[in-house]
């Protein structure tokens, strides 16, 4: 009688999971999973977009391939930098958010604002601030005599990859803050006034209890900001295109023109699947490490 | 003790001085952007193209905006947005919910599996799905067709919806729905008149977070919607352009800006609070 209930219930629980599986299945597992398979086609111009089946020629073609290694080298380098920026500046709000004052409650409101607008928005906000001609950036830059003649953000490969840092510390640094504050909000009031008894300083309970503690929630926040930061599409895209010379182009703006520009459906499956897996070790090894941390302090 | 007092107080209010410069700085940092893209959407051109920059407009005109509702189906963009997002919004809150329910409650073969994929899929940009996605729409013939936009939307957003349904769930307390077994409800039943009306609250968290992040995708609208009139806000915004390549509309692109993410600031405003309840609780993406 109990098992058959349990049976039953069993049912009724997978016949409520099944359609969102399915939808699930559908738009993630199929085209990954046909990434794979039709990166080992030849389909674009050449073959009049039919497939043509030729094995591994897809990935030779990718190691020498010298425009897919430069937007490597772009992707990996505006992660990196946007992730430290992201981290540091996300802390320090953090940190401020925790305090008592007097109109908190409006300033977070205000803090996590720039996370909830649409990234294309944002990127054309940028790009005005950034104008060479007309761009308030250059004009306070000017005003306190720290340029002398405007300079185009936009147009050096350097500059301009760093004003797409820029943009993106702006609009995501907010989702660090918000991680962050709920961890520092779990930590324990008495655990510092217990370490500022002992004589330490507040620079010195930062390291010693905050970092340790929040060392869970800080590996949470980085990994997703670290896979959304290696896809990252619209902010570019639409701020610099990928230029000037492609300095700006990422991996996944490559992947976007192979698709739909050169038509070369083929490799561009190609460049996604090499794309998840880079992704994909990334994640195991940080879910591993939060895994560890977790076993550790329970 | 009567040295030591002075001290106390020159401490506390050099504290009350660096606190208020911290929040000066992170409110400008926060609002300079969007202030100067507003500024910019009501100046005229002369001020707009002026060097040194005008901060302190004489004059004022709304002649942006009309711009984008005379010469662009700027209305019909909002609508599309508004639509697609709300349409994905409640699907994905009927999906999910119920998928949220399961997993924290029921003891159902290959949950552990479930809760593992929805974890993974979480993280993966978006760029990875377009190719097999057009795919697809292209064989059913879905281009230029809502459901392009809302089926994907609704699948994108169903980790988020599981992940933060699920941990609410999980806090509910248990009796209640005993009690109900007890009484002989089926689990359709006991979900529909005792499980969902202690959830509403948690379904309106969800449901912004879902909102926003509709109103805010871009590659897939930008990928299987060409006709002009089905366009979203994100996706005709970026591609306003002027007369000429020369010619860069600065007004009206802070105008569409200004209007593309006013129903978000209004989200916010009214929701901060559930918002960073539901980031919190699902981890989600930034």
């Amino acid at each position: 009688m109990a098992s058959k209930i349990r049976t039953q219930e069993q049912a009724t629980g997978w016949l409520l999971l099944l359609p969102a599986v399915l939808l699930l299945l559908l738009v993630f597992a199929y085209p990954i999973g046909r990434a794979f398979w039709l990166s080992l086609f030849t389909e674009n111009l050449g073959t009049n977009l039919q497939p043509v089946f030729s094995g591994v020629s897809n990935y030779g073609r990718m190691a020498v391939d010298s425009r897919f290694w430069q937007s490597i080298w772009n992707t990996s380098l505006f992660t990196a930098l946007a992730l430290t920026l992201e981290l540091v500046i996300g802390m320090a709000i953090a940190l401020l958010l925790n305090q008592s004052f007097k109109g908190r409650g409006i300033v977070r409101t205000v803090a996590i604002l720039p996370w909830a607008l649409p990234t294309a928005l944002i990127a054309l906000t940028w790009a005005w601030i950034f104008n060479d001609q007309f761009g308030v950036w250059n004009d306070i830059l000017l005003r306190l005599g720290i340029i002398q003649n405007p300079v185009n953000w936009l147009g050096e490969p350097t500059l301009a990859l760093l004003a797409t840092v820029a943009a993106d510390v702006w609009k995501t640094t907010p989702f660090v803050s918000i991680l962050l504050l709920a961890g520092l909000q779990a930590i324990s009031e008495d655990l510092y006034e217990a370490h500022a008894i002992d004589g330490a300083s507040p620079w010195q309970s930062f390291r010693r209890i905050t970092l340790p503690l929040l060392l869970p929630q800080i590996l949470i926040a980085m990994l997703f900001r670290f896979a959304q930061s290696f896809g990252i599409f619209d902010l570019v895209q639409v701020m610099t295109g990928g230029g000037p010379a492609g300095s700006t182009e990422m991996v996944s703006l490559y992947i976007y023109a192979t698709v739909m520009r050169y038509l070369d459906f083929g490799y561009g499956a190609a460049l996604v699947v090499v794309t998840f897996v880079i992704l994909i070790i990334a994640v195991a090894i940080a879910a591993l490490v939060i895994n560890r941390l977790q076993k550790n302090s329970a | 003790m009567a040295s030591s007092k002075p001290t106390a107080q020159n401490s506390i209010s050099m504290r009350t001085i660096l606190l208020a410069i911290a929040v000066i700085l992170l409110v400008v940092f926060s609002l300079g952007p969007m202030l100067w893209q507003l500024l910019t959407s009501i100046k005229v051109n002369e001020d707009i193209s002026a060097v040194p920059n005008v901060y302190i407009p004489t004059r004022y005109t709304a002649q942006h905006y009309l711009e984008l509702f005379q010469r662009r189906p700027f209305l019909r963009y909002m609508l599309n947005s508004a639509f697609v997002a709300i349409v994905s919004t409640a699907l994905c809150l009927l999906l999910g919910a119920p998928a949220a329910y399961v997993l924290a409650r029921l003891r159902v073969p290959g949950e552990r599996i479930v809760m593992g994929v929805v974890l993974v899929v979480s993280l993966f940009p978006y760029i990875l799905l377009f190719l097999g996605l057009l795919e697809i729409i292209r064989v059913l013939g879905l281009g230029n067709n809502y459901l392009a936009l809302i089926i994907p939307y609704t699948a994108i957003n169903l980790p988020l919806t599981i992940l933060v349904m699920r941990s609410f769930f999980q806090q509910l307390p248990k009796d209640l729905e005993d009690s109900a077994k007890v009484d002989g409800y089926s689990i359709v039943q006991m979900l529909l008149k005792i499980v969902l009306p202690m959830t509403l609250p948690a379904l309106v968290t969800t449901g912004i977070l879902t909102f926003i992040f509709a109103w805010n995708e871009f590659i897939f609208a930008l990928t299987f919607i060409t006709k002009e009139q089905m366009k979203t806000i994100p996706v005709a915004a970026s591609q306003l352009g002027g007369a000429s390549v020369f010619e860069i509309p600065y007004g009206p692109l802070a105008a569409a800006t200004v209007l593309g993410t006013l129903p978000l600031v209004l989200l916010v405003l009214f929701f901060q609070r559930k918002i960073i309840q539901g980031l919190t609780s699902g981890a989600v993406k930034g």
